[in-house]
């Protein structure tokens, strides 16, 4: 459970950064008047809101992880071989954050055409990536990596379709935000403004939540490969 | 005003049925006494705690009720107040912290003439497995429990053969010697509990848990399962016997007799089996 | 949309105006499939309080168990263990989370800090879907082939997925299916309350100035978020588990003679993530009711909460240590045992800031002037339920003194006493509180009075002496006492004395549901602001509040919400829209 706690004591650490810039030490019933905060303080809500699902994602990867690391210790414990395909979707992953980030740059410019065409993109590499997994999932069947036959096994298929799980929902959002940005004229007067910062966020939404994936990603595929097994190992003489 | 003197009745009620009621702990049989002390220093912190804020409540509501023309006063903060309020609960906290974490540590180290016994969860009864005269308890696996070695004992470990294994009777304890009790479990949680020891721990099938404790008084307890482990939970019951070492030794040697006598026997009782078959 | 005026300086209003508010076309889109985050509030305390009324029943059956075991013939240790698995969770997860996040969150958040709705009520209607899909499908599991899950509302494995357990066919996957989908639909709800704290608030309203119940239920929210997860990520391993046969928390087992294919998985992990979740969600409960009591304290005895910014520090260093405290769930669970070390310290020291907020509570009453309205009695008992129930907590979370109380009837009535009656005490003082604001009309006065003597009194009479038989070493979760040598006869009669209050407890909260409906229409009219309240939810344009919660503009907030009995105001409160009074600047500065 160290790795949850050192993920929460993070979190932690935001929350107490921001507090502390809320005036907290301030003795309200001295102040009477309006407070105006600092122009530009607020960003939009659903990035606040998206920024607080990634802790709650992050924490539930953090726990799933803890979990790994308990279990990692135990006497049975035969690690599986790693498809070379998984080094593909990985690939494929990064692609598709890319893809986002330069969509999300072309937003910023008003380039409508590039910004589909970063979307389309980022969907391809998406879906590819997922129908990747599946691949990878069968390949493992197919050579007897049951589920059930070990701890390993049922390990790396809870965390990759948690994981994938994950990749679904963004896709949804993907889709709702493609299928805005072809209805989304470029002259349409003084309505297209709204119309265009919408996007624009909607853009910038899938894109940060693309790079969070593929960072939980990253950590998982170097659980899987055995990297973090000797990192544990490490952790562990360090504390004993 | 009836609040006020309900807030002094439960006040004063709780701390008369704290000492006048006939429920209290049974009269202690092990070494823990230190573990009674603690939880007395705490009831008498904790005590003085509830009384104090519920008279001091019942004092503000009858004190500061409202009344025509009767003003509340503005005072937002008082820091003095809340620091020294803060500082003496510090001081009761740490004075009920401190001997709990001393007397955790005494709990956790096991004296090293300790003797080892091992006591067995199982769907709902009690099992026992004394060491014979090595000293040692044998290796046991799960995958080794049979009808007939319902404890999983290892048959090729040496330290096992002289194993006195103890089903469906009493566990018996020598006064005045430190035992550690190895704890183990063939299927789900189980605690074992005795309240005149105090002691307890969870039972976890998959690994093994402990806790030490040395008998200070003779007599017959009754065992009892602390941790839910299915429908038979509270029936699941068995008796310790701590007795004198003279006793003891007595019981002991016929127990061993009595397995010699099964170690020879287990191919005549089972060609019994066949034959009634 | 309404017009909203641009801020004087900083803020363009635009932001604080970013939602989108969604106007019913029809009747279903009003009250069913509601956005307006009052309704969706309604709508969540209704179905939680009908859970709790639900849950009260089996505790009722689960009593006449107690005290005369046999007598109903219906239940038989089967039909026992399901009683208390299914009391407990209900009671836990779907009657106080959900009433005090789901139902006060939804409708004190916006009211309070002056918004017009929650940031995505989208996502605010989908939670409380979520969430009564959640509870029907924890109900049909009392249809299942085998009934519901007997396994303790702890759920610990490997008994809750071996024999010897009712309900382990299908009993327990279905409840495991409901809590993923209460989980779920609480983090679209749980999202909403976090976001319209950060986002929503109106101009003026500085962190420090929200009232407390806010701060509560904020924090509460986010300890929820991440709290939660532990939960979902043990209810998967577990699903895994049971059907697909893995063995993330299964070792080794013979069960009931036979050998099961599991082997090597560990219990303790589940134990870890089961309090990982369970610890914190203790403070879920407690956070939200600290916050409310607070202000019905404030209120009702017309005086400004004692020691505001302790109070508000108090209750984010609550949150934050609650999350480094689990493992005192499991001193005797066979974990390593110098854990206990730590996770004991941890804990003792979060009794300190709980401590400060006693004492601020009744410093408050200190110099006041106290009206003994039906919230404040509410209010006064919770506070000696909360007190005693704390103080049993310092016996339990020293580890060594929760060796010989662990799994007895002491750890039985601490938490009742703790997190039962005492947020259950604020629930109904906020009911009688914020009812008139919800329908208009007061609740009955004797009504409410005698629901309470009956509720608190008899309350503190079943949990009180319960400590002493857990003392004496009465495990909890015995299907019935039974006979050992060192339970004394009384004992038995004061298991059946705590039965018959009980069932006269259980009783008396007729008399509360009966108020709440015949209030609706009889009630006194209440007014806007019956309590002469400072907070802003009492400042609403009409009462209930409409669509939109406030008038053509929003409130702009020009103090704390603790102005009551100023020296020199005119009024022995003044609400947080109020500019500033003649002088008021000057004769408030320090």
């Amino acid at each position: 459970m160290t790795i949850v706690v050192a993920f929460l004591a993070i979190l932690i650490g935001v929350v107490a950064w921001w507090l502390s810039t809320q005036r907290i030490m301030s003795k309200p019933w001295l102040e009477i008047g309006v407070i105006d905060e600092p122009p530009g303080v607020r960003p939009p809500p659903a990035k606040i809101g998206l920024g607080v699902f990634l802790a709650v994602a992050g924490v539930l990867f953090a726990l799933s992880i803890s979990a790994y690391s308990m279990r990692l210790q135990a006497a049975d414990w035969w690690p599986l071989p790693v498809p070379r395909l998984l080094w593909f979707n990985t690939g494929l992953l990064i692609l598709a954050s890319a893809a986002l980030e330069w969509s999300k740059v072309q937003s910023r410019h008003a380039d409508l055409d590039g910004v589909r065409f970063g979307l389309i993109a980022a969907g391809v590499f998406t879906l590819a990536f997922v129908i990747g997994q599946l691949m990878v999932w069968r390949e493992l069947v197919g050579e007897g990596y049951f589920l059930a036959s070990n701890p390993a096994n049922a390990f790396f298929y809870l965390m990759t379709g948690l994981h994938v799980l994950h990749v679904l929902g963004g896709l949804v959002a993907l889709a709702r935000v493609t299928s805005r940005a072809f209805r989304t004229d470029e002259a349409r007067g003084d309505k297209v403004s709204g119309e265009r910062g919408k996007l624009r966020l909607g853009v910038e939404l899938c894109a940060i939540y693309w790079h969070f994936l593929l960072v939980v990603w990253l950590v998982l595929f170097a659980l899987i490969a055995g990297w973090a097994g000797d990192f544990f190992e490490i952790c562990r003489q360090a504390l004993s | 005003m009836h609040v006020v003197l309900v807030l002094v009745v439960v006040a004063v009620g709780s701390v008369l049925f704290h000492f006048l009621s006939p429920w209290w702990w049974t009269p202690i049989a092990s070494n823990w006494q230190y573990i009674d002390d603690t939880i007395i220093i705490t009831f008498w912190i904790t005590g003085v705690v509830f009384v104090a804020v519920l008279l001091f409540m019942a004092y503000c509501v009858w004190r500061f009720r409202h009344r025509e023309g009767h003003r509340a006063a503005f005072e937002p903060e008082n820091r003095r107040l809340e620091t020294g309020l803060t500082v003496i609960t510090g001081l009761g906290v740490a004075a009920m912290l401190a001997p709990g974490l001393f007397v955790w540590n005494h709990f956790i180290t096991v004296p090293p003439d300790a003797s080892a016994i091992e006591i067995v969860g199982q769907q709902w009864q009690w099992s026992f497995r004394l060491p014979g005269q090595d000293g040692k308890l044998g290796k046991t696996r799960v995958d080794s429990i049979t009808d007939d070695n319902p404890l999983g004992l290892d048959k090729n470990d040496p330290d096992g053969r002289d194993d006195v294994v103890l089903q469906g009777e009493d566990l018996h304890l020598p006064i005045g010697k430190p035992i550690k009790v190895l704890l183990r479990s063939t299927d789900v949680l189980h605690d074992f509990y005795v309240p005149e020891f105090r002691a307890k721990m969870d039972i976890l099938p998959g690994s093994s848990t402990y806790f030490w404790l040395t008998p200070t008084r003779t007599g017959t307890f009754d065992i009892l399962c602390a941790e839910l482990c299915g429908t038979g939970h509270p029936y699941m019951r068995g008796s310790v016997v701590v007795e004198e070492q003279v006793a003891y030794d007595a019981w002991l040697d016929g127990q061993q007799r009595r397995m010699l006598a099964q170690q020879d026997g287990p191919t005549r009782q089972k060609g019994e089996v066949k034959a009634q078959q | 949309m309404v017009d909203v005026p641009l801020g004087v300086a900083g803020v363009p209003l635009a932001e604080v105006e970013d939602v989108e508010l969604y106007h019913p076309k029809s009747w279903l889109t009003h009250y069913v499939f509601s956005q307006d985050a009052k309704i969706i509030a309604v709508q969540y305390s209704v179905t939680a309080l009908s859970i709790g009324l639900v849950a009260l029943m089996l505790s009722w059956l689960m009593r006449l168990q107690l005290a005369f075991p046999g007598a109903l013939s219906f239940i038989d240790a089967d039909a026992y263990y399901q009683l208390i698995t299914m009391h407990g969770m209900m009671m836990v997860v779907y009657v106080l989370t959900a009433l005090f996040l789901g139902g006060f969150g939804n409708y004190l958040i916006p009211l309070m800090l002056g918004a017009r709705d929650m940031v995505f009520p989208y996502a605010n209607m989908l939670s409380f879907w979520f969430y009564l899909l959640a509870v029907v499908v924890l109900f049909a599991s009392f249809a299942v082939p085998g009934g519901p899950t007997g396994a303790g509302w702890t759920l610990y494995p490997p008994q809750s997925i071996t024999a010897g357990t009712p309900g382990l066919a299908w009993g327990i996957v279905m409840m495991l299916v409901s809590l993923m989908i209460f989980i779920i639909g609480f983090t679209m709800g749980g999202l909403n309350y976090v976001v319209t704290v950060l986002q929503g608030r109106t101009r003026g309203m500085t962190l420090m100035r929200m009232p407390l119940t806010v701060w509560g239920i904020f924090t509460a929210s986010v300890m929820a978020l991440l709290a939660f997860p532990a939960l979902f990520v043990g209810a998967v391993m577990m699903l895994f588990d049971r059907l697909l046969g893995t063995s993330f928390f299964m070792p080794e087992i013979i069960e009931q003679g036979a050998r099961l294919p599991y082997g090597g998985g560990s219990p303790i992990l589940f134990q870890h993530l089961f309090w990982f979740f369970g610890h914190p969600e203790v403070y879920i409960v407690a956070l939200p009711a600290f916050g409310i009591v607070s202000d019905l304290i404030s209120v009702h005895a017309r005086r400004n909460i004692f020691g505001y910014r302790m109070m508000v520090w108090a209750i984010v260093a609550i949150g934050a240590l609650s999350f480094v405290v689990w493992a005192h769930h499991m001193y005797v669970s066979g974990m390593n045992p110098y854990f206990g070390f730590f996770f004991a310290t941890t804990t003792l020291i979060i009794a300190i800031p709980t401590a400060i907020k006693v004492y601020n509570w009744v410093l408050t009453l200190w110099r006041g002037d106290i009206h003994l309205t039906t919230p404040m009695l509410f209010a006064l008992a919770f506070i000696v339920t909360f007190v005693n129930g704390g103080l049993t907590g310092l016996f339990l979370g020293n580890v060594v003194v929760d060796v010989p109380l662990s799994d007895t009837m002491f750890v039985v009535a601490h938490f009742h006493m703790v997190m039962g009656v005492a947020p259950i005490l604020v629930i109904f003082g906020a009911i009688y509180h914020w009812y008139p604001k919800v329908t208009g009309r007061l609740l009955s006065v004797p009504l409410g009075q005698f629901h309470f003597w009956v509720t608190f009194l008899g309350a503190y009479l079943i949990f009180f002496p319960m400590h002493y038989l857990g003392l004496m070493g009465v495990p909890r979760r015995y299907y019935e006492m039974g006979e050992t040598a060192i339970y004394p006869p009384s004992a038995h009669d004061l298991n059946i004395f705590i039965t018959v209050m009980a069932l006269l407890v259980g009783a008396a909260q007729l008399a509360f549901v009966f108020n709440l409906i015949w209030s609706l229409r009889h009630g006194r009219p209440a007014g806007g602001n019956p309590w002469r309240a400072c907070s802003l939810e009492w400042q609403t344009s009409a009462t209930p509040p409409p669509h939109g919660n406030f008038g053509k503009e929003l409130p702009v907030v020009y103090r704390w919400a603790y102005d009551y009995n100023v020296p020199g105001a005119p009024e022995d409160f003044i609400p947080q829209n109020q500019p500033p009074l003649a002088g008021e600047i000057a004769s408030r500065a320090p």
